[in-house]
């Protein structure tokens, strides 16, 4: 069979790998190196009603081969999920998160899990980069039982309770709320904590936001809003959307900070920037100037509204694993072919887990009619004629 | 409102034998309030009971055999220990244990804190529990119900009033696909234990965007529960289980109830949240109704009584999941069925429910199921007009005599 093929030739080149790295880490240890390095971010912040943290953003070689390494892997599986999706494995809507990688995984480098994320549909990136494991990402894709909802969700309903990522939302907007709440339960605990709150340029003129934005400012909740902006709600583009585009300063009594989202070490310094003024001093506002190279979903070819030339100038001036690849070939922290290297191990990792996810079955019949109650302190919930409700279909 | 509600209680005072045969002679310790029963006993539809033998249930079968001793030396003292309170009142006091019991327990809504409540629900609560946990909201619905669903899914218990259940309509997203969803979308991860309460119903000529019945617009969101209360003991019981309860509850009060005047328990006590509450057992007809149609109703059984007519009245309480046991029990018993509510004609809850008792119980009928409604109107203010829309007894008392032919 294809599959256990696949399976010996990768044992054979792991072999082959094996020798190679630990030749590499004779030459220098890479993956582990934490001496400073200090690297200028690609464009200055500019901020609205606060000072702007420094250009400077100190890292180093682990962190950097970290990023190189996720944002590879977000990119990969995203790539595998567009063609998964156009084989009819995935189903229904689709929002890929490839150009965007480097919010999410500079974001994770300036937190805990301890703090919460929440974001909208375009949640595959954020989900691995809190702890999900791509099994349970395609699993879920494909509604399997090894998704991370059990196959009930699907794409845009990622969660994972343990390391704080509360979703995963479809309704535009709504999430941002919910996000408060977090902030809010997170003052309320006493936690030290604080809520990433995700949403788009196109969610960005929901009244429910600006309402709950005026509420976190009012109780000083530790709440951040990010606003993710790839210039395109949908298919409409910013400037037709949004009288004033400027969404870091939308907050107008809230401070707001504008962030190259293509630069990861950008995204880092602002959101540990962000988390220290949120404790403080109250919601902040933080919006990420990204990009999305696919449509807006898998339904969208994405080139109607906007040129092949901008996207593919986009790519090559301005894509986040390049930017990072550069900058670990200038300071010489690992060779480019090292760097294929982990290319060829993401995508492995990638192809097994697509393949494992695969072998998952689909859920149980019975899961039709679990967890829509949770039951609790005896307060049983019995379905209409009080009867515990378990369809067995033929 | 007071005089009717005499009636109600000596009516079922009256009631203390078991006429219900289905249900096992070992719930019915108290004779007023025999179907309250704990809500760790379990009692299947075939009549067998299972007790949860969880540590939880344990408590809470502590909880109300408690509360049945009491009554049962109540019913043979001849002093009457318990307190008198109003309904608002029995809700506060229900709240404030609740928050007194766990600290997680928080209220959030408009003018609750520092006002005091719009209907006094809330009274005072601020200056005991602090303004951590007595918020008052700016008026934005949609985005503090969301909140109040963040925060459940951390584990934090929030109560979200609604100043009228009608502006609860802004935040229908957030209640439909957040509130009632996350827990199933999830695959179990996330619970929402967030009550969310409010008055609503046909007032005294509030106008018609202030007297909206939401129970209709709520019933079909999967994964909520929705319970009315209509009487002090059933409010503070079922305000203290849709505290505890894991799932995402709506609490549905009424305007023109909160001034009853009742004698509870002074202990512990919660009611069951999927339970109907058998207000007068009778022969005839079973009449479904709750909030407060049930004291046009009992209004209308004085006048049926007098007439000869012997009406089992069932106070549904339980608006989603329907106690189809306690209604298919009296069906199985009178065969004959009137529906009072005061929900719309069009979609509403008796809507719904004659169409599960069709589906379960239609061997057991022998004349149609009747409903009576509001009519498909917007609620008129002129006085006369505003009767009109709403079921009065005399037209209950009708419908009885037609479907007792």
């Amino acid at each position: 069979m294809a599959l256990s093929y696949l399976r010996s030739s990768s044992s054979r080149s792991a072999n082959l790998l094996r020798p190679l790295s630990s030749a590499a880490s004779l030459r220098r240890p890479i993956s582990t190196d934490t001496t400073p390095i200090t690297i200028e971010t690609s464009v200055p912040f500019t901020s609205h009603q606060c000072e702007a943290p420094s250009r400077s953003v100190e890292t180093n070689p682990s962190e950097l081969l970290t990023f190189f390494r996720d944002m590879a892997l977000m990119r990969r599986m995203e790539i595998a999920a567009d063609s998964l999706y156009k084989a009819k494995l995935i189903r229904g809507f689709c929002h890929l998160y490839d150009g965007q990688e480097a919010v999410a995984v500079g974001m994770e480098a300036a937190i805990t899990k301890k703090d919460c994320i929440i974001t909208a549909y375009r949640d595959h990136c954020t989900f691995v980069g809190r702890g999900g494991t791509l099994l349970e990402v395609f699993a879920e894709l494909m509604g399997r039982q090894a998704g991370c909802s059990k196959g009930k969700g699907g794409s845009m309903h990622f969660y994972k309770k343990d390391s704080n990522f509360y979703g995963g939302h479809g309704i535009v907007g709504a999430q941002v709320p919910l996000g408060c709440g977090l902030a809010f339960a997170q003052k309320y605990s006493k936690d030290e904590s604080v809520t990433f709150a995700l949403y788009g340029d196109g969610a960005a003129n929901q009244g429910q936001l600006f309402e709950a934005l005026n509420i976190s400012a009012l109780w000083d909740l530790p709440a951040i809003l990010v606003c993710e902006n790839n210039h395109y709600g949908m298919g409409t583009a910013e400037w037709r959307a949004a009288k004033s585009p400027a969404y870091y300063k939308r907050g107008d009594y809230v401070p707001g900070l504008k962030v190259d989202g293509m630069d990861a070490l950008a995204v880092k310094q602002a959101c540990k920037f962000a988390k220290e003024h949120a404790l403080k001093n109250g919601p902040i506002i933080l919006e990420m100037d990204t990009y999305r190279y696919h449509g807006h979903s898998m339904s969208d070819p994405g080139s109607t509204y906007r040129t092949r030339d901008e996207i593919s100038g986009i790519r090559q001036e301005r894509d986040p694993i390049e930017r990072v690849r550069k900058l670990v070939l200038s300071h010489d922290l690992a060779t480019e072919k090292e760097l294929k290297d982990i290319e060829k191990e993401v995508r492995k990792e990638v192809d097994d887990a697509i393949a494992q996810a695969k072998e998952s079955p689909m859920p149980e019949p019975s899961e039709l009619f679990s967890n829509v109650y949770a039951k609790g302190l005896g307060a049983e919930s019995f379905g209409a004629d009080r009867k515990e409700v378990r369809a067995t279909l033929a | 409102m007071a005089a009717i509600f005499q009636g109600v209680g000596a009516a079922a005072t009256l009631s203390s034998s078991p006429s219900n045969s289905f249900v096992p002679k070992k719930f019915l310790t108290s004779p007023r309030r025999s179907f309250c029963v704990p809500s760790s006993v379990v009692v299947r539809s075939d009549g067998s009971v299972n007790f949860d033998l969880n540590s939880k249930s344990r408590r809470a079968q502590q909880l109300v055999a408690n509360a049945t001793k009491a009554d049962s030396s109540a019913a043979s003292s001849s002093s009457n220990p318990g307190h008198e309170l109003l309904l608002f009142e029995a809700l506060r006091e229900g709240l404030e244990e609740e928050m007194e019991r766990d600290p997680c327990v928080c209220v959030m809504g408009e003018d609750v804190g520092h006002y005091g409540g719009s209907y006094k629900v809330t009274k005072d609560l601020a200056k005991k529990f602090g303004d951590l946990r007595v918020l008052d909201t700016p008026i934005a619905e949609n985005s503090f119900t969301g909140m109040g669903i963040g925060a459940a899914m951390t584990g934090l218990r929030p109560v979200v009033e609604g100043m009228n259940m009608g502006f609860l309509l802004l935040a229908f997203n957030q209640i439909s696909n957040n509130c009632g969803m996350l827990h199933y979308t999830s695959g179990g991860q996330f619970t929402i234990p967030i009550v969310i309460r409010g008055p609503g119903g046909v007032g005294r000529q509030l106008g018609a965007e202030h007297s909206q019945r939401l129970e209709s617009y709520f019933q079909s969101i999967p994964g909520i529960q929705m319970v009315a209360c209509s009487t002090p003991y059933n409010a503070k019981g079922l305000m203290k289980a849709a505290i505890r309860s894991e799932n995402p509850v709506i609490l549905f009060e009424h305007v023109l109830l909160y001034n009853l005047k009742e004698r509870i328990p002074d202990e512990d006590y919660i009611c069951n949240l999927e339970e109907a509450e058998m207000v007068r057992p009778g022969e005839h007809v079973t009449i479904l109704t709750y909030s407060r149609m049930r004291y046009h109703v009992m209004q209308a059984a004085k006048t049926l009584v007098n007439k000869g007519y012997d009406p089992e009245v069932i106070d549904i309480r339980s608006l989603k999941p329907f106690d189809l046991y306690t209604i298919g029990n009296s069906v199985k018993k009178t065969h004959r069925v009137l529906i009072v509510e005061e929900c719309m004609r069009t979609g509403g809850i008796g809507a719904s429910l004659t169409a599960a008792i069709t589906e379960n119980f239609n061997d057991y009928l022998d004349a149609p199921i009747m409903c009576l409604s509001s009519q498909d109107v917007p609620t008129p203010y002129a006085g006369t007009l505003e009767e009109w829309t709403v079921v009065q007894p005399a037209q209950i008392v009708t419908a009885v005599e037609q479907l007792c032919q």
